[in-house]
C-alpha cells in the first residue's frame, strides 16, 4: 500500500477584516490538490473567502513541557497591563 | 453510539509515571482540554484512537446506505439535498481521522484496518435501505441518535476530537430536518405512501436505539471513560432523552413506534419502552448485520478503482519536485 499523502494545516478567512484562522487538515500530494480538498472538506457553508494550506511538516511549534518556561514569565509582569496604575476618579480621559 | 467497542477493556497500566497521571486525572476533572502533545496515559490514547477511528469509520461507511438512492431520489430538489448530506458525511469522516491522525496512528493504518475487517463501525449501517421512505427514516432517526450521542462530545476531553464534533454538530441538524421533512411529505401523501413510512420506521426504530450501545449494566468501562471525559453521559441516558424527544415526533406524522410495551411513566417523567433485543446488536457487531459484507465490499473497491488517481497524482508530485529541485 502507497504511503498516505503529506499532511497539510487549513485557514481560512471567515470574512475581510479577519485574520485566517486555523481549521483543520488535509492530505494531499501537492499545494493545489491540498486547496481543492481544504475547499471541499471545510467550506461548504460559506466559511470563508480565502484560504491557506500549509505543509504541516514546516509548523515550528512550542514544547507543552516547556509551558512553564515560556509563559510563567509574564504572570509577574501585570505592570504591562492598565489596570497596574491607579489614577485618581477625578482625572479623566487616562 | 458511533462506536460500539468501548466494553473492550481499559487498563491502565501500573508503568504510568504515578505523578504525570495524577496531574493529568486533575486537569481532566477541572475540564481542561488535552491537546497532542499533552502528556497522556496509553489506556486514554488507546481508547480514544479506537473511539474517534470507529466514529471516523461510521461515517464513511454511512454514506452507502444513502448513497443508494442518491440516483434515484424522487425529485431534484430530494437529489440536491441527500447529495449535499452525503457529501457531509465524507466531510465528517475526514474531520475525525484528522483528529485520530493527532494521537498517532496514521491514515492509513485505519483505513487498512476499516477494509481488513479489523475495525468496527456503527451497527446502524450494515442494515439495508429498501424504499425511499428508509432515507426518511434514517434522516430522522439515525442523524438524530447521532446528534444526541455528539451534542455532549462537543465537550469531550480531548482538544481535537472535541472540536471536530462542534463543525459536526453544526452541520448535523439539516440532515436530521430533511429526513423528518420526507417523513411528512410521505405520511401527507397517498396510504401506500404512508404505508412505507410506517414500515420504514418499523424497520429502523431499534437498531436506531441500539445506536447507544448496550445497557449501562453491561459496559463496564462506562466510568473510566466518564472519568476521562470521554464519554460524557451513560448509553441508557442517552437512550432515554431520544425515546422521549421521538415519541412525539412520530405522533405528528401520525405514524406509531413499533413498541407495544412504550407509555409514558409519570413518575420517572420519561417513556417506559420495551427490551431491545442485544442478540441481534451483538450480531451485528460481530460483523452477521444483514448487507455488512456488501458495505465493506463496497468500501474496498471504491479504494481499490481509485488507486490510479492516487498513483497519477503521486507520480505527478514526484514530478514536479525533481523539476523544483533541478531548479
Ligand atoms: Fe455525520
Ligand atoms: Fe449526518
Amino acid at each position: 500500500m502507497a504511503q498516505d499523502w503529506p499532511l497539510w494545516e487549513v485557514f481560512v478567512r471567515s470574512r475581510g477584516g479577519l485574520s485566517h484562522r486555523h481549521v483543520g487538515s488535509v492530505h494531499a500530494p501537492d499545494p493545489e490538490i491540498a486547496l481543492r480538498h481544504a475547499r471541499d472538506t471545510y467550506t461548504r457553508r460559506m466559511e470563508g473567502i480565502s484560504l491557506w494550506v500549509v505543509p504541516s511538516a514546516q509548523i515550528v511549534a512550542s514544547d507543552p513541557a516547556d509551558d512553564a518556561a515560556m509563559f510563567d514569565p509574564a504572570a509577574d509582569k501585570v505592570y504591562r497591563h492598565p489596570t497596574f496604575y491607579s489614577i485618581p476618579d477625578d482625572v479623566t480621559h487616562i | 453510539m458511533y462506536t460500539t467497542e468501548l466494553s473492550k477493556t481499559t487498563n491502565v497500566a501500573s508503568t504510568e509515571d504515578p505523578d504525570k497521571l495524577a496531574a493529568f486525572e486533575a486537569r481532566v476533572a477541572a475540564d481542561e482540554f488535552i491537546e497532542p502533545k499533552d502528556w497522556m496515559p496509553e489506556a486514554y490514547r488507546r481508547t480514544l484512537t479506537r473511539q474517534i477511528s470507529q466514529h471516523a469509520h461510521s461515517e464513511i461507511v454511512g454514506m452507502l446506505p444513502e448513497g443508494n438512492w442518491i440516483t434515484r431520489a424522487p425529485s431534484l430538489r430530494r437529489k440536491a439535498i441527500l447529495l449535499a448530506k452525503v457529501q457531509d458525511e465524507a466531510g465528517h469522516g475526514l474531520y475525525l481521522y484528522s483528529a485520530a491522525e493527532t494521537l498517532g496512528t496514521s491514515r492509513e493504518q485505519m483505513i487498512e484496518a476499516l477494509h481488513s475487517g479489523k475495525a468496527k463501525y456503527s451497527t446502524i449501517f450494515n442494515y439495508p435501505t429498501l424504499t425511499w421512505a428508509d432515507i426518511g427514516a434514517i434522516g430522522w432517526l439515525v442523524d438524530g441518535a447521532a446528534i444526541m450521542n455528539q451534542v455532549p462530545l462537543q465537550r469531550t476531553s480531548y482538544g481535537p476530537y472535541a472540536r471536530a464534533m462542534v463543525r459536526v454538530c453544526k452541520e448535523e441538524s439539516f440532515h436530521q430536518r430533511q429526513g423528518y421533512e420526507i417523513m411528512m411529505a410521505m405520511c401527507a401523501g397517498t396510504a401506500d405512501q404512508k404505508r412505507m413510512a410506517q414500515d420504514a420506521l418499523n424497520r429502523w426504530w431499534w437498531p436506531s436505539l441500539m445506536m447507544f450501545g448496550p445497557p449501562d449494566a453491561d459496559s463496564p468501562n462506562t466510568a473510566q471513560s466518564m472519568r476521562w471525559r470521554i464519554k460524557r453521559e451513560t448509553n441508557d441516558e442517552l437512550r432515554q432523552k431520544f425515546v422521549d424527544i421521538t415519541v412525539p415526533q412520530a405522533a405528528a406524522l401520525g405514524l406509531s413506534i413499533p413498541d407495544p410495551a412504550l407509555r409514558w411513566n409519570e413518575a420517572k417523567g420519561g417513556h417506559d419502552y420495551g427490551d431491545v433485543d442485544w442478540e441481534e446488536f451483538y450480531a451485528v457487531v460481530r460483523g452477521e448485520g444483514p448487507v455488512a459484507k456488501e458495505r465493506i465490499k463496497a468500501r474496498r473497491d471504491a479504494w481499490e478503482e481509485g488507486a490510479w488517481v492516487r498513483d497519477a497524482a503521486a507520480a505527478y508530485a514526484a514530478k514536479r519536485n525533481r523539476k523544483a529541485e533541478a531548479a
